[in-house]
């Protein structure tokens, strides 16, 4: 490490002002401080720090993500060796989803990263980590079969216009990784729902390739109920991609057919308690969307009508992306409520209307997507008005005494 | 019995160097240097010229806009230089000291006797009244205008703070009267707030004043959070503010007649090798302590203050006009970490969850571990913010300027020192402090 520093330190003079790459500086910066903790010493106010900085902020999230992302991975693999009738091992099914994942998760780390770095050059500062975690989410919250230039192009449109136009990292009003996700559904619909996109098919780089098996039907759970002629939940059953029937435990732990990083509820609840032993993700918008969610379920389940209005909210919990825009998505501080009561109300009304959404609009088999990206809007508003009580409580205290 | 208060909110940094609680000695140095800067809110003119004679007293120099408000010196001797700096701006006035200090007399003076008037017109007579700050704005008092309430503070819970029991140790009298004269001041009440952990008579049992205790983490001993929990400040009022040194010093005012600028100061920090409390003189150098005393080979920082508010100096610095503790923690522009963000070591201090927690002291660098960024995280600043104000969004509007805003928001209740374990924890490595400060000069210069 001692050389690295020699030579980091060798050509950095080039990366400064007057030196021929300053152009470059944002870049260099970025990986040298990536490397190296800088050390640039206070000048003003406090002498002293705490040791946490936006980059350890960033890795404790990527961390959290890795169950979902990891389990996500060997759930393609199944899913696919499922539709093909193959027998695989553990091993070939991980190996399959990592080879399926990977390129995608390269295409937007790359897209992205490359219009953060662009942008942080001419604005002269330094490149922000945010989109680190931008960056693996794009993936996660896509369908499996979802084209690269797809992922590229969505990357780029959300980086750009739900990002840099306001600023960047920390000014954004909607969560970038699900404007990369809106604009692709609402652009492609055919490419981001229905029966043929959850499960992929056929080869990746000649790996696992053969026929469907007959009765195959790729239809996610939700896609399932929300379709079914059944008119009550006791009269309907979920089925796997094979017409196997679905335990509870299959969808706590992510053998069904979904995006990949949402399937495995059991990985999503390991990120959040990461999340939030390190203090990174608030527990009371988590707690607040699981709430919103289970009271909506338990006052559409009294006045059911059909079958999706009668299944129980456990269902609604383990299913879609509930649980994965809960502890990720919604989580977002930046186009999160910032106060800790506006927490609460934000939290509440998303699983309030995710479930609202799944239920009521035969279009949108998933409303956590839309729910969230509502409420980002509606974000602003709630601070509003929770800072407002306290304005109003100073300005109580002048009038009362006079 | 007094009235306590419990600060739940607040982070106690647990740093290594605390003072050990003996006292070491006099310090004393053949050149002072009173620096104007220190003095927030005047603008200096100066009322001496070099080669002057002065004594400890004697005026050095006064407030622009409010004459009356003197400086005096705190030795005698002969003015030696004036240091300029840019726009001569004046940054030094250093005096050569006698050997033995010559006092100005002003008289030993009863203050139950003296009426309001005289109470005032004595402290600012000996150049002294720059110890009692005021809210809004945290500069110098103006004594124009009758403050509403007077606060003193009894304790300083910063990191590695002085403990006020040591350091009002004998000087009980000088304490009461002290008090005696600021109640003087107010139509309103001196509120007294001391911690639950005082042993000293002299605070719990003070006469005057209204005592109210409180307990828990910095910055309960802060006179802002103590203000906000007993009667907050309201658009249009003005509190003075200070601490239980300061009103020792103007307590010994009245019952010496004269100005006897010493201080019982606590040396601490991680890079001392012997801590302690000195008798130290307002302007005298330090190096006499930190020579043979610090830690050799690493570059240093040198604080008079403590690490979260304290105004850095250098190896040959001076004691600051309003400190009771002198600091030198490590630099750190000398280290290289590798991998900051994936580290485990034990070495790190974070008051979040993303590093382990340890059951021990640390040593802390000036390093800001980290670039500046855009608040991202949230509800980390009101953790550490024990009043009834959103820190963040009075940030936000202190940066965009927006008076109305940061009015509705309490600006007028805080003072840049309240924010300091803000900026201590912040992830997005803000100098809320410096933003705070720059906020309420410019609101003050577009209110009056």
């Amino acid at each position: 490490m001692k050389a690295l520093r020699k030579y980091l330190d060798k050509i950095k003079p080039n990366f400064e002002e007057g030196g021929k790459l300053h152009w470059l500086w944002s870049t260099y910066d970025a990986f040298e401080t990536f490397l190296f903790v800088p050390n640039s010493t206070s000048k003003s106010g406090v002498h002293i720090h705490d040791a946490r900085d936006s980059k350890r902020t960033m890795i404790i999230v990527i961390i959290a993500l890795l169950p979902a992302l990891l389990v996500g991975m060997y759930n393609v693999g199944l899913q696919h060796y499922m539709a093909v009738g193959l027998e695989a091992g553990v091993f070939t099914k991980f190996i399959y989803g990592l080879i399926a994942i990977l390129p995608q998760i390269i295409v937007s780390y790359v897209v992205g990263l490359g219009i953060e770095f662009a942008v942080a050059q001419v604005k002269k500062e330094e490149v922000a980590e945010g989109f680190l975690v931008s960056g693996i989410l794009i993936p996660m919250i896509m369908p499996v079969d979802t084209p690269l230039w797809m992922i590229a192009v969505a990357t780029a449109f959300s980086v750009v216009f739900a990002k840099e136009v306001f600023g960047g990292t920390g000014y954004n009003v909607f969560n970038v990784a699900l404007i990369a996700r809106a604009f692709l559904f609402f652009s492609y619909p055919s490419k981001m729902s229905g029966d043929q996109v959850w499960v992929r098919t056929r080869d990746t780089f000649g790996m696992g390739g053969g026929q469907v098996i007959d009765g195959y039907s790729g239809a996610t759970p939700l896609g399932q109920i929300n379709t079914t002629e059944a008119t009550s939940f006791g009269d309907f059953a979920f089925t796997g991609i094979t017409g196997q029937p679905l335990s509870i435990s299959d969808m706590f732990f992510g053998f069904i057919p979904g995006s990949i990083g949402e399937v495995s509820t059991f990985a999503i609840l390991l990120g959040a308690i990461i999340l939030i032993a390190t203090g990174v993700g608030s527990w009371k918008t988590m707690l607040s969307v699981f709430l919103g969610g289970i009271f909506t379920v338990l006052v559409l389940n009294i006045f059911a009508k059909n079958a999706y209005m009668e299944m129980p909210p456990l269902y609604h919990l383990l299913l879609g992306g509930f649980a994965f825009g809960a502890v990720f998505m919604a989580t977002d501080p930046v186009t999160s409520a910032r106060t800790e009561k506006g927490k609460w109300i934000y939290g509440f009304l998303i699983g309030f209307l995710a479930i609202t959404i799944r239920v009521f609009n035969p279009g949108y088999a998933e409303g956590m997507m839309l729910a969230i990206l509502f409420m980002n809007a509606f974000a602003p508003l709630i601070d509003f008005y929770v800072v407002d009580a306290n304005i109003k409580r100073r300005l109580k205290r002048v009038t009362n005494k006079a | 019995m007094a009235n306590l208060i419990n600060i739940k909110k607040g982070l106690q940094i647990p740093l290594l160097g605390a003072s050990e609680e003996v006292l070491r000695g006099r310090v004393t140095s053949e050149f002072v240097r009173i620096c104007p800067e220190d003095f927030h809110g005047i603008t200096p003119k100066l009322a001496v010229k070099v080669d002057e004679r002065v004594k400890a007293g004697t005026t050095l120099f006064y407030a622009k806009d409010h004459p009356e408000i003197l400086f005096s010196s705190p030795v005698s001797g002969v003015v030696a230089e004036i240091e300029r700096g840019e726009k001569r701006r004046i940054l030094n006035i250093v005096i050569k000291a006698d050997k033995e200090i010559e006092y100005e007399d002003f008289g030993v003076k009863k203050v139950s006797s003296l009426s309001p008037e005289d109470v005032k017109q004595s402290i600012l007579d000996a150049g002294i009244w720059y110890l009692i700050k005021q809210r809004p704005y945290d500069v110098v008092a103006v004594p124009g205008k009758d403050p509403r309430d007077i606060f003193v503070t009894g304790f300083d819970s910063a990191p590695l703070a002085p403990s006020y029991d040591f350091i009002l140790e004998g000087q009980e009298t000088d304490l009461q009267a002290g008090l005696d004269a600021l109640a003087k001041l107010t139509n309103g009440k001196v509120y007294l707030s001391i911690s639950t952990k005082t042993k000293s008579k002299a605070l719990r049992e003070a006469k005057n004043v209204v005592v109210t205790e409180f307990n828990g983490p910095h910055p309960a001993g802060n006179v802002g959070v103590q203000i906000n929990h007993i009667k907050p400040v309201n658009r249009g009022e003005v509190v003075w503010t200070l601490n239980a040194m300061d009103a020792v010093l103007i307590g010994r005012l009245f019952n010496s007649g004269h100005v006897d600028l010493t201080r019982t100061v606590a040396l601490s920090g991680s890079e001392v090798k012997q801590t302690g409390y000195y008798k130290i003189l307002v302007g005298a150098e330090l190096n006499s302590i930190f020579k043979g005393n610090v830690t050799e080979g690493i570059s240093l920082r040198y604080i008079s203050g403590n690490p979260l508010t304290g105004r850095r100096i250098d190896g040959n610095g001076v004691l600051r006009a309003y400190d009771s503790q002198v600091t030198v923690i490590p630099e750190g522009d000398d280290v290289h970490e590798v991998f900051g963000w994936a580290s485990l070591s034990p070495k790190r201090y974070s008051s979040g969850g993303t590093y382990l927690k340890h059951n021990r002291k640390y040593r802390l660098d000036a390093r800001l571990l980290g670039g500046p960024r855009a608040i991202i995280v949230s509800n980390e600043y009101d953790k550490v913010f024990p009043m009834d104000i959103f820190p963040e969004q009075l940030i936000k509007a202190t940066l965009a300027f927006n008076i109305d805003k940061m009015e509705q928001l309490g600006i007028y209740e805080v003072a840049p020192e309240d924010f300091a374990l803000c900026e201590f924890v912040d992830t997005s490595k803000l100098e809320i402090q410096r933003i705070i400060r720059a906020g309420l000069d410019l609101l003050r210069s577009e209110m009056e």
